[in-house]
């Protein structure tokens, strides 16, 4: 099977075998996506590495390929089989060989400007006239150095520069992509610097094959491209399991005692110990939640992680299982708890024997071979792109703080008898509203990652959801949940669509993290009373079961909605009839407290 | 032919067709494996040189007509 860290040969020379393992192994929840690459050199190899690595993600690609170096020719123009094969993305895969004209010695500063502009206008040209065809991300690829400076090292200054133009046509480029959403950047430039310029750059695959950069590299530039499509259809990961003894610092503390690991400057590999928890603890502060999985007594991993030198403190932990129970149950117990899916966790220890247990009775976990020497832990981790994000949200920011404010609310509720009363002392307030651009970013994002309670699990484009928008026969709600622990983000999202008088709920999903809290019903509230401003007379609810939203089948039927039909699927279609007299859903939020006005 | 290299090969050959039950013999060309195209040559060529630790030059390659002069410039390129 594909394993992180992979072995490029290995891949290379083996990818058939590995492609139908992964195949024959791919979980219920994978989604089926549409991809188009439009190439400036030969990509059918990295097509083929791409897909393996978009398969362990839980992605099954169909793919379009343009002919060789035609990427502006497709993306300009258009083909009709670009245009019936109807992409979800569009990758426009090409390098540091796809720049027409370089600056030579007699150019004038004023002309190297000019040339770098038409660079980028050319790239310019096809992202936009591929959004005026379709509703779907594109990825384009930055540019890498080129394999020789003609000015040595004043190539990075001088305005004639291979280096310094390189360098101003991706500046321009990072700079579209953070005004043009839907747009996002590959940094090959940092996968060729990772390989190495000189192995990067072979001849030999160019002149014979026409590759834009050497075969044992595309493996690792692949499965970079792949961690950012899994980004886009939120299938990254989520939470970082780790061991303590030998993980997070030398040596084991329950035998050595506190004083007696090695973690602090005192010796490099304490030096080595604390630069992992450094990486640990800033994967911590853009939102990847931690979790503690450590054979130890509980007291002891407490004490061995509040060391004086160390970086990484209980508080920064979701949840610290420190027991002598087997590691996989323990990692299932962990997302449990923390209600994740176990695809959404990677587990790190530094005993191989762990590491296979967890990886051969949970195979969804990924388990990377990280090998026993810390001071390689943190390449692994990074390179594999587990964590890759699209965007930082405020929601990220904050996750960490919202689980943990979820654990004094449970406190809370477990003092009092009545559950309603509870909710009462929770003082709720809602902002529940059309969807409005300042959320685009998050609204996609929930979108493309609630899995439980999701009616009918489907997915949008960010332009898809901006495009609901503007639409006059479609509702659009998004609700916000704040109670006196914190605020909770932008939680729930509904869309409808009305047709001959009937509102059909095409979308309807809830973040989990605020479950029992009532905020289904305001939301329900709030839609019917928009319905009926629509001049609907009827709400269409449809359910389309997956495999994770079992929690939802009864939610139609719970909210007074009537059975229309029952499909052998287990999907089932409901109705509520808009009558005049239709009482509101009781619940204990402030529905929009500042808009007197309001809904 | 070397015995011992031509073993080797084979088990390349193997991976890149993903049948363990392929045979081939020196006489073996790119005809008479049906899925030895130009993407499945790119392929056996970078495993054969990172299992042999060796570089073909370009040119090199051009030139070879079957599986048993293949092994012989692998040989030839070892001992380089």
């Amino acid at each position: 099977m594909l394993v992180f860290p992979s072995d490029p040969a290995e891949i290379l020379r083996k990818k058939k075998a590995l492609r139908r393992q992964l195949l024959n192994s791919l979980p219920t929840s994978s989604i089926k996506k549409r991809i188009a690459i439009l190439g400036g050199s030969t990509t059918s190899e990295f097509k083929d590495c791409f897909e393996l690595f978009l398969l362990r993600k839980g992605i099954q690609p169909e793919f379009y390929e343009s002919d060789f170096d035609k990427f502006y020719e497709d993306s300009v123009f258009g083909t009709p089989k670009l245009d019936s094969f109807a992409p979800e993305v569009i990758y426009i895969f090409t390098s540091v060989v796809n720049i027409k004209h370089w600056p030579d010695p007699r150019h004038t500063t004023n002309d190297v400007q000019e040339l770098a502009s038409a660079e980028f206008e050319r790239l310019r040209l096809c992202w936009n006239k591929l959004f005026e065809r379709f509703a779907c991300p594109v990825i384009q690829n930055n540019f890498e150095f080129p394999s020789y400076r003609m000015l040595g090292n004043a190539d990075f200054t001088d305005h004639r520069g291979s280096i310094n133009f390189v360098n101003t046509i991706n500046a321009k480029i990072a700079s579209e992509a953070s005004r043009l959403p839907g747009l996002y950047i590959h940094d090959l430039c940092y996968d060729a610097s990772c390989y190495g310029l000189d192995n990067w750059h072979d001849r030999v695959a160019w002149h014979a094959y026409k590759f834009a950069f050497a075969m044992l590299a595309i493996p690792s530039v692949a499965n970079s491209s792949a961690s950012q499509v899994s980004a886009l259809f939120g299938k990254t990961s989520k939470c970082l399991v780790l061991d303590l003894d030998n993980t997070l610092w030398g040596g084991v503390v329950g035998d050595d005692g506190v004083n007696g690991i090695q973690l602090g400057p005192e010796s490099p590999q304490g030096a080595a110990f604390i630069e992992f928890q450094s990486y640990i603890k800033k994967l911590h502060d853009r939102g990847v939640m931690l979790a503690v999985c450590s054979k130890n007594d509980k007291s002891n991993a407490i004490e061995g992680l509040n060391h004086p030198s160390g970086l990484l403190r209980p508080d920064h932990f979701e949840t610290i299982i420190a027991n002598w129970e087997p590691k996989n149950e323990n990692v299932a117990q962990i997302a449990k708890v923390l209600n994740i899916g176990l695809d959404s966790m990677v587990f790190i220890d530094d005993n191989p024997a762990e590491r296979d247990i967890v990886a051969n009775s949970l195979p969804q976990v990924i388990v990377p071979e990280v090998g026993k020497y810390v001071e390689k832990f943190i390449s692994i981790i990074d390179r594999a792109g587990f964590f890759e994000t699209i965007s930082l949200s405020t929601e990220d920011l904050n996750r960490s703080r919202m689980y943990k404010e979820n654990t004094a609310r449970e406190a809370l509720a477990q003092s009092f008898e009545n559950y309603n009363q509870y909710l009462i002392t929770l003082q709720m307030e809602a902002e529940i509203a059309p969807f409005r651009s300042e959320y685009f970013d998050r609204i996609h994002q929930l979108v493309n990652k609630t899995n439980q309670f999701n009616l009918t699990t489907k997915r949008y484009s960010r332009e898809e959801i901006i495009s609901l928008t503007k639409s006059i026969s479609h509702i659009t709600l998004f609700g916000r949940l704040i109670d006196k622990f914190g605020d909770n983000g932008l939680v729930s999202i509904v869309t409808a669509e009305i047709k001959q008088s009937i509102a059909n709920i095409d979308l309807w999903l809830m973040s989990c993290r605020v479950l029992k809290r009532g905020m289904e019903y305001a939301m329900m509230n709030t839609l019917i009373n928009e319905a009926k401003n629509h001049g609907a007379k009827e709400i269409r609810g449809f359910y389309k079961k997956s495999n994770k939203n079992q929690m939802v089948a009864g939610l139609f039927s719970e909210l007074g909605f009537l059975l229309v039909k029952q499909f052998p699927s287990g999907d089932s279609e409901w109705k509520l009839i808009l009558t005049p007299n239709l009482a509101p859903k009781i619940h204990y939020i402030k529905v929009n407290p500042n808009e007197p006005q309001s809904l | 032919m070397n015995l011992n290299l031509f073993n080797q090969v084979l088990d390349i050959f193997r991976d890149v067709f993903d049948d363990a039950n392929l045979v081939i013999s020196a006489e073996t060309n790119s005809d008479e494996i049906p899925d030895w195209d130009s993407l499945a040559h790119i392929s056996l060529v970078t495993s054969i040189e990172r299992h042999f630790k060796i570089k073909f030059a370009l040119g090199e390659l051009q030139s070879l007509k079957n599986v048993g002069e293949m092994i012989e410039l692998i040989e030839k390129k070892i001992n380089e």
